[in-house]
């Protein structure tokens, strides 16, 4: 099949990116800064709380962690459900027995099922980030603007009735946006999301219902990616993490601060065979001089407190 | 469609003429980083799909674009630790997008060719003209950009026709990185001129090492060094060509780059490594070689029919 002549057009080949959402900025030329309390890396744990019908669309694609089976996946929705109920109860414990906090991305879903937990989070002083409805819900281009509308309405006005938190970070499920997305939230208040994976430090993106931060958020860190998709073994898991760390440890000398972002999954690193191993890791991280376990909200004020914020015109 | 490609003939790894390279070396070592630009949007290709998710798929183009805003840099100091220049699979927009990418390159000696104009424009179902077409633009684009005449190519996105190889040659480019059908430099038959085949790699590439082969970076080192080792013991009879193909959207994240340098430096502080570029291996095959190769496949060919 041949190939219309405007296939060799090019219409946005010129300096910087080929949309308007945010400029071009290369990583290694940030002025260098600290972190306002003094500590050169930031490590942000972000778990993620989802829900997972037994009865999925899968569209417009089925979600990593969705039903694999045949009609009903009792495998697959209960070992997802494992996470909620026993695999985040070891890590809150964990959390609370080593003093750190960290944000957990919650599907409005999860909240209105299990108010317990929502609780259970937001004692312990943890920042929920809204997280969409549930795991079957994707917003994508085929969605109409009312009907992606509602379902950002409904998860915030779910996880604010739940939790008593404004929720301030948004992490779309499956990373999955459409062109509206990033408006929509603006819209409504949200201050920074987490789908985009093109950078270790936060900046900011445009719509046309003003500025949100992009916050990083680790696709290739992540222990779906690394210990589910790649297959790897704890051990080389918690290795990849700690050869991480100590990366920009080293960078944080010269180029100012960092951000470490761990994003976590019960189902995955909650299992007791995996468990032992992210006590030893989240040990020996909070063991380390400098790091800094924050939110992602606390990211944001601190970010947005310095001088050269990246509050510059896109 | 042919049953063949018909752009070399059998050629087994046995009695061949000896490569020599500079100063008795026994391996041509040269890395590739790929320097791609994928847009989020691009005109649709019938032949292919840009993204996996429907648009915008704003994971995947994300991952990319961090390959050139951080990982690029990561990946450039640690390949001047260890003294290797790059030859740059270049999708030549870049020119445009990331000028200072290029600006740095050509700084510090690096090569660039042409992967193309965006690595989101496939080859599949391009006229002739059109084939020309993003050919003449490398060339143009490139120039004006660094002062450089591609020597090289590697398809955009390993897209191509039938016709590619012998526009490469009709435009005076002296390698193709396209094919994988040998560890030394071959020539290839095209309509008129002369084009060889550079080894590239499809196994120690990075998006295929963790990718595909889900290697850890440590895996991915042990990998590079074992290539190298049987490279190099070959290359004590006849020259041999290692490559690491390289994306900075994946070698280049803080949990890689570290064990990616300590395989770097472990090719490089052995003697008797040429430690080149993909141009400079071909300028010397060229001039000393391509005539000893041409005669033992013309004497092959000879005694096959």
């Amino acid at each position: 099949m041949t190939l219309p002549a405007d296939y060799l057009e090019y219409p946005r080949r010129r300096h910087g990116m080929d949309q308007d959402w945010y400029p071009w900025r290369p990583h290694f030329a940030q002025p260098a800064r600290t972190w306002p309390n003094g500590a050169r890396l930031a490590v942000w744990l972000c778990t993620s709380l989802e829900f997972f019908p037994l009865n999925p669309t899968g569209k417009p694609f089925k979600a990593p962690g969705s039903m694999v089976t045949a009609y009903p996946d009792l495998r697959h929705y209960t070992t997802r459900d494992y996470g909620n109920r026993v695999g985040v109860y070891r890590m809150l414990r964990l959390f609370a027995d080593l003093g750190v906090r960290g944000s957990f991305a919650m599907n409005s879903a999860v909240a209105a099922r299990y108010p317990q937990l929502v609780a259970d989070v937001c004692r312990d002083g943890h920042e929920i980030v809204a997280h969409g409805v549930d795991m079957d819900q994707l917003h994508h281009g085929g969605l109409e603007e009312p009907a992606e509308a509602a379902l950002v309405d409904e998860c915030l006005a779910t996880l604010l009735a739940a939790s008593g938190q404004r929720v301030r970070g948004w992490l779309s499920p499956a990373r999955s946006e459409s062109p509206r997305t990033a408006a929509l939230l603006a819209a409504r208040g949200i201050e920074y999301f987490c789908d985009f994976v093109n950078d270790e430090l936060p900046y900011e993106f445009s719509t046309p219902a003003g500025t949100l931060l992009a916050m990083p958020h680790s696709h290739e860190l992540s222990d779906r990616q690394i210990l589910v998709d790649y297959r790897h073994s704890e051990a080389e898991y918690a290795q990849q993490v700690v050869d991480q760390l100590e990366r920009l440890q080293s960078e944080c000398a010269h180029n100012g601060r960092r951000i470490l972002s761990l994003p976590l999954t019960p189902y995955i690193v909650g299992l007791p065979y995996r468990f032992g191993m992210l006590r030893e890791l989240l040990r020996d991280l909070a063991s380390r001089p400098g790091v800094w376990f924050a939110t992602g909200g606390e990211l944001l004020d601190a970010w947005r407190a310095s001088p050269d914020s990246g509050r510059e015109a896109a | 469609m042919k049953r063949d490609p018909g752009l070399y003939d059998y050629w087994p790894y046995r009695d061949r003429p000896r490569l020599r390279w500079p100063g008795g070396a026994r391996v041509a070592f040269w890395v590739a980083p790929n320097i791609e630009y994928y847009e989020l949007d691009p005109p649709p290709n019938p032949h292919r799909q840009p993204w996996p998710r429907p648009y915008p798929d704003v994971l995947s183009y994300s991952h990319r674009d961090y390959g050139n805003r951080v990982g690029h840099y990561r990946m450039m100091e640690a390949m001047d630790r260890c003294g290797v220049r790059g030859s740059v699979s270049l999708s030549v927009a870049l020119c445009q997008h990331h000028p200072e990418l290029i600006r740095d390159g050509v700084e510090r000696g690096w090569e660039f060719f042409s992967h193309g104009i965006y690595n989101t424009r496939y080859s599949y179902g391009m006229d002739e003209s059109q084939e020309r077409a993003i050919i003449e633009d490398s060339i143009r684009t490139v120039r004006e950009a660094t002062g450089q005449t591609i020597a090289g190519w590697l398809a955009p996105a390993l897209t191509h026709t039938e016709r590619t190889m012998d526009l490469l040659a009709e435009y005076g480019l002296l390698y193709t990185c396209d094919l994988f059908q040998d560890d030394q430099p071959q020539p290839i038959k095209v309509a008129k001129g002369r084009l060889i085949s550079m080894p590239y790699s499809l196994e120690i590439n990075d998006v295929i090492a963790y990718g595909t082969a889900c290697a850890t970076p440590r895996a991915y080192g042990d990998m590079i060094r074992r290539q190298f080792d049987t490279l190099y013991e070959e290359g004590a009879e006849s020259g041999t060509v290692m490559c690491i193909p390289l994306h900075a959207y994946l070698v280049g994240h803080p949990h890689r780059i570290g064990p990616f340098e300590e395989a770097l430096r472990y090719i490089t502080s052995h003697e008797g490594v040429w430690v080149t570029t993909a141009r400079e291996i071909a300028e010397h095959y060229y001039t000393n070689c391509y005539e000893a190769v041409e005669a033992d496949l013309q004497r092959r060919a000879g005694t096959v029919s």
